[in-house]
Formats: structure tokens, sequence, C-alpha cells
């Protein structure tokens, strides 16, 4: 395997050290002849990032996404790892699904593909999916999710939460309260009222989380919140993490940065699920994200092909790109106005991913001996975003034509460059 | 005016003004024996729709043709929301055949937008009621209705006069627009309906809201009782459909309690019995049925100047100058 000399970049945005990369792990202050020289001057160096939230559609809709594009897409985006959604078709809820897209991302070699399971059989919300099969499979799968759905039976959360302390899972849940969301379009607000679109009130996320953490008190296990959209949903983690209960969160970059004032336009590359909500809600999730109540950082990265969003909003499919502006999102609403330091950064969207995921060969410092998954990144250029340089195999992301600060120049991942220049390697 | 009628609130005070008073030139067509002009001959005008509505549709066909436009009535019903052609390809369809002005009834809020904001068609776009969303031309025609009536005794506007909404609001477009257009002209709505049947958010809309329809009808110049779907009982937003007739109902009681000169209107269809009694639909003060006539003239006008009539209308020179 040939080796790699980073030199001059700065560490989580610290300090200058040179790295070399040999033989799939990190090492520091040692000179190597052989090795090809990356000039990163100028760049600063993060572990590989990890999303907790990623649909790559495969099996059932390649001409959405597939494994490889959509790991080509989050390396692009600075990730080694990412974490696949259940919700394909077939649905990830036998251990033969999980292990089947697990293989997948190890073929294609971009990134680490960790699946998700299903908590339910078919995410239909009635019987538990074979959690333990999947937890016991190749995929050694640690995190369920019915994501696109909520578990919205309280029996059926309970018993899930119980259920995963066996193999120290979590659930990870999509907080939608069903009934208060039938048909719901967009964020519940003046603007709904105004626009005829139904709404998606934030009490029909909130009510679910603050079921949900009294649940996994009550039976002492771990909860994960999905996209959290609402200050609302922030205050009840902040009180539920005060009373030492093992709940994390996760927050898109959409709401980090985008409103529901987007949805004026009728167009629906603004469509997601959570929806896209208000000003005060964004400055609560900017806030619950510095001072640690939102753990993670995570995409709901979620391609859709051209037809499902060229349309009238109701007919829209829910959800936009996130894998390649993650990052720069990030330094645009956190690291730019002072909220997070690269060290920060560091922590929501690598070290915190892999720990509640239980991955162990990602979210680690950069120290010597790690695992060589390592993201260079430079803060100081600021781009317009193209939709159509996505490598991603859709195109609906929301921040086309958006100037936005920051370009991942390379990405290492056990040591084989998966991006170099900027381009996939 | 702009190139498009999709929202009323896309009317200034001025435009709407024009619509008014150019609708009231045209009107005066209805009692020629022959009941048409010239200006849109060699205008192409469709109508789009995705939703059933025998009433809009003839509405506007009869607004066109009275204006010698060609008419093309495309009924699209099975939208992209039911898998049948997608709206995109309806509208490159209508562009390539080649048309003037697009009039398009839909299901789904905020398809006329996409339609004239999308570049997949370069005509005219005229919303026929999109969703819950709005109805512009709905909303044109009851102003017309009500400025005919109230205007003569009010100096010619309807500056100040009092305007009940009353029923679903919440999945009206009738409501949303009329509010919309009675502000910019300068009457005072009130929206009246059960909590249930407020939209989000109604309180930053320019309109005063009540759920007492007994104290506001002594006070309003026009009331206009909306259509209350009974699906909507399914969703729980009354207990009962007797319930319901029974709080916000026009009944021949609450007619009583009317100032003399008080119009009541329906944008139709109307459900006798639920919203309104037959006695108060028949009476005197109701005004339905000329709606449905003035709809015809208000569509005119606005066919006419979307489609950049420059000359007056029916040849008054004191009359509207697009």
């Amino acid at each position: 395997m040939s080796s790699f000399l980073v030199k001059g970049a700065r560490i989580l945005g610290g300090d200058t050290r040179d790295v070399l990369i040999r033989d799939g792990v990190l090492v520091f202050g040692e000179p190597d002849a052989d090795a090809e020289v990356i000039d990163a001057t100028g760049l600063i160096a993060l572990p590989g990032l990890v999303d907790l939230h990623t649909h790559l559609r495969e099996p059932g809709r390649e001409d959405a996404e597939t494994v490889l594009t959509g790991t080509q897409a989050a390396a692009m985006g600075g990730f080694t790892a990412v974490h696949a959604m259940a919700n394909t078709d077939p649905v990830a809820d036998t251990a033969g699904v999980v292990e089947q897209v697990w293989r997948l991302g190890r073929e294609g070699g971009y990134c680490d593909v960790y699946p998700v399971g299903a908590v339910t059989v078919g995410l239909a919300g009635r019987q538990l999916a074979e959690l333990g099969a999947m937890a016991d499979s190749a995929a050694r799968v640690r995190v369920f999710s019915d994501d696109g759905h909520c578990v919205g039976d309280a029996v059926l959360m309970r018993r899930a939460l119980e259920y995963v302390k066996a193999f120290d899972g979590v659930v990870a849940q999509h907080a939608q309260e069903p009934r208060l969301t039938e048909n719901a379009q967009m964020n519940e607000g003046e603007l709904s009222g105004r626009l005829g679109l139904a709404g998606w009130p934030a009490v029909a996320e909130e009510a679910v989380i603050a079921r949900d953490c009294l649940l996994a008190a009550h039976v002492g296990s771990r909860l994960h919140v999905c996209h959290v959209s609402t200050a609302g949903s922030v205050e009840l983690i902040r009180q539920a993490k005060a009373s030492g209960w093992n709940v994390t969160a996760e927050v898109t970059p959409h709401h980090l940065l985008l409103t529901d004032e987007l949805a004026a336009s009728y167009d629906p590359v603004y469509k997601v699920n959570p929806p896209l909500r208000t000003t005060a809600d964004t400055e609560a999730l900017r806030a619950g994200l510095a001072d640690g109540t939102i753990d993670v950082v995570a995409t709901d990265h979620a391609p859709h092909p051209l037809e499902d969003k060229d349309c009238e909003w109701a007919a829209a499919a829910f959800g936009m790109l996130g894998l390649e502006t993650a990052l720069s999102v990030v330094q645009e609403t956190m690291v730019d106005p002072g909220l997070l330091s690269w060290a920060d950064v560091a922590d929501r969207m690598s070290y915190a991913p892999a720990r509640i995921g239980r991955v162990s060969d990602h979210g680690r410092p950069l120290e010597d001996g790690a695992p060589a998954n390592l993201v260079l990144y430079d803060p100081s250029v600021r781009r317009v975003v193209e939709a159509a340089e996505s490598v991603s195999l859709s195109r609906n992301t929301p921040y086309a034509g958006m100037e936005l600060p920051g370009r991942v120049v390379a990405t290492f991942r056990h040591g084989k460059p998966t991006v170099l220049d900027g381009k996939l390697a | 005016m702009k190139k498009h009628l999709l929202s009323a609130g896309d009317l200034s005070r001025e435009d709407a003004e024009l619509v008014l008073h150019t609708a009231e030139e045209l009107r005066s067509l209805a009692d020629r024996p022959i009941k048409k002009l010239p200006a849109l001959r060699g205008r192409t005008v469709v109508n789009l729709f995705f939703e059933d509505s025998t009433r809009t549709r003839i509405s506007f066909e009869a607004a066109a043709k009275r204006l010698s436009a060609d008419v093309i009535n495309f009924s699209a019903k099975g939208s992209s929301l039911s898998k049948g052609e997608s709206l995109k390809d309806t509208a490159l369809t209508l562009e390539a055949m080649g048309c003037d002005a697009v009039v398009i009834r839909h299901g789904a809020s905020g398809a006329p937008h996409r339609l004239a904001n999308s570049g997949w068609v370069r005509a005219s776009v005229v919303n026929a009621g999109d969703g819950t969303h709005e109805h512009p031309t709905q909303a044109l025609l009851d102003a017309f209705t009500m400025w005919r009536h109230l205007g003569p005794r009010n100096g010619g506007t309807l500056d100040g006069q009092r305007i009940a909404i009353v029923g679903d609001v919440l999945h009206s477009r009738v409501a949303r627009s009329n509010a919309l257009l009675l502000h910019t002209l300068g009457a005072e709505v009130t929206l009246v309906a059960p909590p249930t049947l407020l939209p989000v958010g109604v309180d930053s809309w320019p309109v005063e809201t009540s759920y007492d329809l007994d104290g506001v009808l002594p006070k309003a110049d026009a009331v206009m009782m909306l259509r209350v779907q009974r699906e909507r009982m399914n969703g729980g937003f009354f207990p009962t459909a007797r319930e319901y007739s029974r709080r916000y109902g026009l009944d021949g009681r609450r007619m009583a309690t009317l100032q003399e000169h008080t119009i009541v209107m329906h944008p139709g269809p109307m459900v006798r019995g639920m919203e309104i009694t037959a006695d108060v639909a028949d009476s005197d003060r109701s005004v339905i049925v000329e709606q449905v006539t003035n709809g015809v003239a208000v569509r005119m006008a606005v066919l006419y100047l979307l489609l950049g009539g420059s000359e007056p209308a029916v040849g008054n020179p004191d009359g509207a100058d697009a």
C-alpha cells in the first residue's frame, strides 16, 4: 500500500503537524522518503466524518442512488463511514438485506457502510423485526430505526428500547406523531395557513420525543432522536440529559441553515420531513448543537430522481441531498459565527456519531496509530453550489445557486485516498 | 396587471378596481342580443382542469367565448398525484400547441405557481382554484357583487364595509382570496368559524376573527357563507352536522338580525340545510344567482386585461385602460 505524507495541515484547526499515512494508520513525527507528499498548507485535518443518517436507496431505488454513488458523495463530503437507513425496498429488516448493503459498501470502497436495521417488519409499526439477527450478522447492526416512519405505538417503542439492550443497540426514532401530521406538507405556522399547505406542527415532533425520553429512562435503554427540528425538541432533550437519561440527538445541516420561508416558492426541492422550520428554531438548534444538547450533525441525505421533485408540491417526495455540503453548512452556521471550534466539529461529526453507532474504526482522535480515516478541508474558499456537479445520482440539493464556504480537498479511508484534489480518487 | 393571476394578493387596489370597472362595462354585454366582442379574436385560452368543477369551467368558457377567444377544454383528472400524466408534461403539451392563457384548477396548492414559474409554458396563468390555497377570480366576482350592491350607498367603494365570511375557512381557497382582496379594497373582513376551522396563524391575516356568528351578523354589510363539506366531519372538526348548523348556519331567525341593506352570498355549490337554509338562499337578500352572472363578467375582464387588452373593452372612452 502506498503511503502519504500530509504536510502542513492544522490538526483540528490547531497546531500544524505533519502526518504520515502508512499501512492504514496515522504516524506522527516520522519521515518517510517513499511517501507521496501532499501539501496541505492552510488546510484543516479532521478525523473522517461519520454520518448517522444516510439514505443510499439500494436495494430498490437504484435510479435515485446506489451504495456506490452514495458513498462516493459521502467521500466528497469528507465522510469515511455512513449509516444506511433501512427504508429500502426490500426494507432492511432482515440479516440478509443488511448484509447485502454492508457488502456493497465494502466492494465500493468509498466508505464503510453500517446498515441501520428496521425496528419493525416492513417499517409497518406492528411487529418487531429480527433485531438480534441483524445485530449478530456480518453487518453487526447497532442502530435501529424505522426512519421515514415513526414508531408510533408506545408499547412497541418500549419493547424495542428494552430489546436492544441485549446487544448494546440504540433505537433511532423518527419523531412524528402520525395522526397530528396526516397529509402534512410543511411547517405548521402562519405561512402554511397562507400557502394552503397542510401543516406539520412542532408539537407532533415534541410529543413523541417527550414520550420516548420517558420510555428510555423507564426501561434504562438508549434512545437517539433523528433530525431534531424544533426549539421545543431541543429543550426537551436538554431536560432529558440534565436528568441523566441516555438520550442523544442529531440535527441536519438543512435544519441549521434553511427556514420554512423557502416553501413560499412552492418549489419541492425545499420539501423535507421533518419540514424546514422558523428562524427561531434554527437559532435554538444551533445553540443546542453548540452546548452539546444535540450530539451530532447527521445529513439525512435523501436522494430523489428529478421527476419526483419536478412537479407540484403535494405530489413531490420528501427529502434533500446533504452529504457533499454538510461540512460547508456547518462551517457557515456554526464555525464562522464562533459557535463551534473545529475540534468541536470533529466531535459532532465524527467522534459522537461513531460512539452512538458503536463504530470502533472511525471517530478516533488523530493520534499515532489511529486508523487513517482523515479529511483535509480548506475553509478559506467560497463556492457556489452547482447541482450538476454532485456525484450523487440525484440533483435535489436545496443549496443550488447558494454560496457556501469551504471545500473538501482530500479524504482518506483506512489509509487509502477516496478523494484527492477535490475529486474522487 | 401582472402577467399571471395566481393570488388575490398579486392585485394592487388599482389593479382590482380596474378589473371591477372593466367587468362593469362587460356586464352590460349580457343584456345585449349579441353577447360577443372581438377583443380576443385569434387568441387561445385553455381551461386546464385537474379537478371537476363544472361551474367554474363553464364560467371561464363563457367568458373566453364572449371575447371571441378560441377555447380548449382540457380535463386532466388524475394528475401526477394519481400517477397519471404529470403537470409538467401536460404543460409542455399545451405549450407545444400554442396557447395564450392557461386557466388552471388543481387539487394541489401552488400548482398554478409551478405552472407559471417553472418555465414550462409562456402563457399567462390564471388560478381557477388550487387546493386549499386561493381562488382569486372567485374573490373578484364576490367583490364585484358587493361593490355593485354596497358601493352606491358608500361613495362607490367598499371602504369600511363589514364583510362576514362564515364557515370552513381552514380548507377554503375562497376565504383566503377574499380576505386578501377585500382588505386591498378597504373592506373590514371578519372570519367566523369554530376554532377548529380557522387556520393556524390567522391572527396575522388582515382580518378579524370570531367564533360567535350571532355577535357578528347585526353589524355586517355582507354575509358570505362557505360550503362545509360533509367529509370534514370525519376529521372531527366539529361533532355533528346538526351542531354545526345550529352554531354557524344561516337560517331565517339569524337573517332577521341583519341590517336592511345586508346581502347574503355563497360561492356555491350550497349544502342547503347545512350552512344555509333554503328560505335564506332563496330570499330577496340572496345574491347567489347574481354571483354566477357576475362571474362571467369578471372572468372576461381578467382574461381581457391579462391578454393585453389596451383599448377600452366595450369602446367606452371613460372605461378601463390596461
